[in-house]
């Protein structure tokens, strides 16, 4: 028996404020252990709250990124349980009047059609400290206690694992956008929860949930939501019934394993924070925000087609970071060829990217540098070849491509005398191609250009060197 | 008086809060609950139909701050009255996951 999976996702974001949620300590990522603490994050008695405003301002940005309304009151509540990574023994949240509601976002699917996942909410809380288990005890290190984090619940809109990463993806984009976080799954900054459950078919009422923690890359997203899809299948395939409980996926082995003893925790008995006063927003506050929201990636992608006349392949490449599209524009106007501009990103500077581990713009080449390559060849001054060679020379060195160029005398050869007493000291060197070639042998077409080309340490321009190859062995 | 709560119910909050009654403790706060909880019925009497729920009964609104970081205690005060420490980190019986 078949079954379709419904899935909603409870992402955490760490805020990338400069000081903490709730007091001044830095909220700087990798300090020693138990440096950035102080009274109100170690959950001293008697100290207060007192809420950073960038909070507010990034939640609500990321509302309306999100299409959510904008709660004018909302109250932060008490969650209530014990563990050694929270100090106080309660987790300050918020419950019933969250900040932000029932927001979209549009993702793609495989198909190319678009399907909109419904957001619940967006609340505001504050991150718990880290635990370090060693033999026979716990080390705790309270430096994240008290990070700013925004919870978005998505609906369960989702119907594979798929379309969880895709919404991920798409949700890590937007946020990036905004500039409320650097979402980085792998170090922690974002992390997802995923709701899982499988149903027959698409009319049947949801299934039993199980709630999977603890999936720290958009990969294995994708892996832990198969997994427990498979799992369940197999539970009811065999008779049994789906146990609504906490699941840990454990990416070494790609399986997810119940939490025991955590049936009692979800008791939380939240009630209204007494320390902090409900945040009220101004109409004036709200509308400035949305007076500064950048252009966002579904109207930059149209644009880019619109306006560049980009594939939505290359247009969707191009939106997926910010910086990407910013980095595009800029080379862009100073040279205008969209076209060959995004194929150089995409091509040569993602590959130097990847090598040197660095962003778009710490890897040596500006976009007006970038630019000028694209115009060297556009110009017939420079070949492709010699254009790769150029474009590593420039981000070594930083030099101008076209001052590389001059100094190592790289331009493109035209000069049909010049070339063609290349081409036939080529012919002459391999008479037996020669003789194939002549003989109608078209595909050493390839060959002869290969040679030519090395002979000319890459500077024949190849639309001048083909006629004359046709012309010598005709 | 109605039993709003049961001793049942005494027991399960009692664990969540890691705090252990004997039989006659627990007896007891289930009766003192269901007082107050009596008590406090009283105010079910009163029409609250257009009244917001309130949360605070202060009217003060929104107090935030600058986001400043400023300087944090060192590690050596943040740990002074930890029981137990090992690398300037709290050391606490294990947690099993």
């Amino acid at each position: 028996m078949s079954y379709e999976p419904v899935i909603g996702l409870e992402v955490h974001v760490q805020m990338s404020t400069d000081s903490k949620i709730f007091c001044t300590c830095s909220n700087k990522f990798g300090a020693e252990p138990n440096t950035n603490v102080c009274p109100v994050c170690l959950g001293m008695p008697g100290v207060l709250p007192v809420l950073n405003e960038k909070v507010v301002e990034y939640t609500v940005k990321a509302g309306l990124a999100l299409n959510c309304q904008i709660r004018s009151k909302s109250v932060f509540a008490r969650k209530n349980y014990f563990y050694p990574d929270l100090p106080k023994a309660y987790q300050i949240s918020q419950y019933e009047l969250p900040i932000c509601e029932h927001g979209y976002i549009d993702i793609e699917l495989e198909d190319g059609t678009q399907k909109r996942i419904g957001i619940t909410r967006i609340h505001i809380e504050e991150d718990a400290g880290k635990l370090n288990h060693e033999a026979g005890c716990s080390l705790v290190d309270l430096n994240r206690t008290g990070t700013p984090l925004m919870e978005i619940v998505s609906e369960p809109d989702l119907r594979s694992a798929e379309e969880a990463k895709a919404y991920l993806m798409k949700l890590k984009t937007i946020l990036e956008y905004v500039e409320v976080s650097d979402c980085n799954m792998e170090e922690g900054s974002m992390r997802c929860d995923a709701n899982v459950s499988i149903r027959p078919d698409s009319n049947a009422p949801f299934g039993t949930r199980a709630e999977i923690k603890n999936v720290n890359s958009f990969r294995n997203v994708e892996r832990a939501i198969k997994y427990e899809q498979k799992r369940q299948e197999k539970v009811l395939n065999e008779g049994g019934k789906i146990v609504q409980e906490t699941r840990l996926f454990n990416a070494d082995t790609g399986i997810t394993a119940s939490m025991r003893g955590k049936e009692d925790a979800h008791d939380y008995r939240y009630f209204p924070d007494p320390d902090l006063v409900p945040i009220v927003l101004e109409d004036k506050f709200i509308d400035d925000l949305k007076a500064w929201m950048p252009e966002l990636p579904d109207a930059k992608l149209a644009r880019f087609m619109s306006e560049y006349g980009l594939s939505g392949m290359d247009a969707d490449f191009l939106v997926s970071a910010k910086a990407y599209g910013q980095y595009f524009e800029q080379a862009v106007k100073a040279h205008n060829n969209p076209k060959a501009v995004c194929n150089w990103i995409m091509g040569e500077l993602m590959r130097r990217l990847n090598d040197k581990q660095c962003t778009i713009f710490e890897a040596g080449i500006s976009p007006e540098n970038l630019a000028e390559i694209v115009k060297l060849i556009d110009e017939g001054k420079i070949s492709g070849n010699i254009a790769k060679q150029v474009f590593d020379e420039t981000a070594e060195t930083g030099k101008k491509p076209a001052d590389i160029v001059a100094e190592k005398g790289l331009v493109q050869n035209s000069n049909e005398d010049e070339l063609e007493a290349i081409v036939k000291q080529v012919l002459d060197a391999n008479p037996a191609e020669t003789e194939r070639f002549k003989g109608g042998e078209v595909k050493l077409q390839g060959f002869f250009m290969g040679q030519i080309m090395k002979a000319s340490k890459g500077k024949a321009n190849p639309a001048v060197v083909a006629p004359l190859l046709k012309k010598l062995t005709s | 008086m109605s039993q709003t709560v049961s001793k049942k119910d005494v027991l399960h909050i009692a664990t969540l809060a890691r705090l252990k009654f004997d039989d006659e403790q627990a007896e007891r706060f289930t009766n003192d609950l269901n007082n107050i909880l009596g008590y406090i019925d009283k105010l079910n009497e009163l029409n609250t139909d257009n009244i917001e729920p309130t949360s605070h009964a202060l009217d003060i609104y929104t107090v935030t701050r600058p986001d400043k970081a400023e300087a944090s205690l060192s590690n050596e005060d943040a740990i002074r009255n930890a029981p137990q420490s090992e690398n300037g980190m709290f050391r606490v019986p294990k947690v099993i996951e």
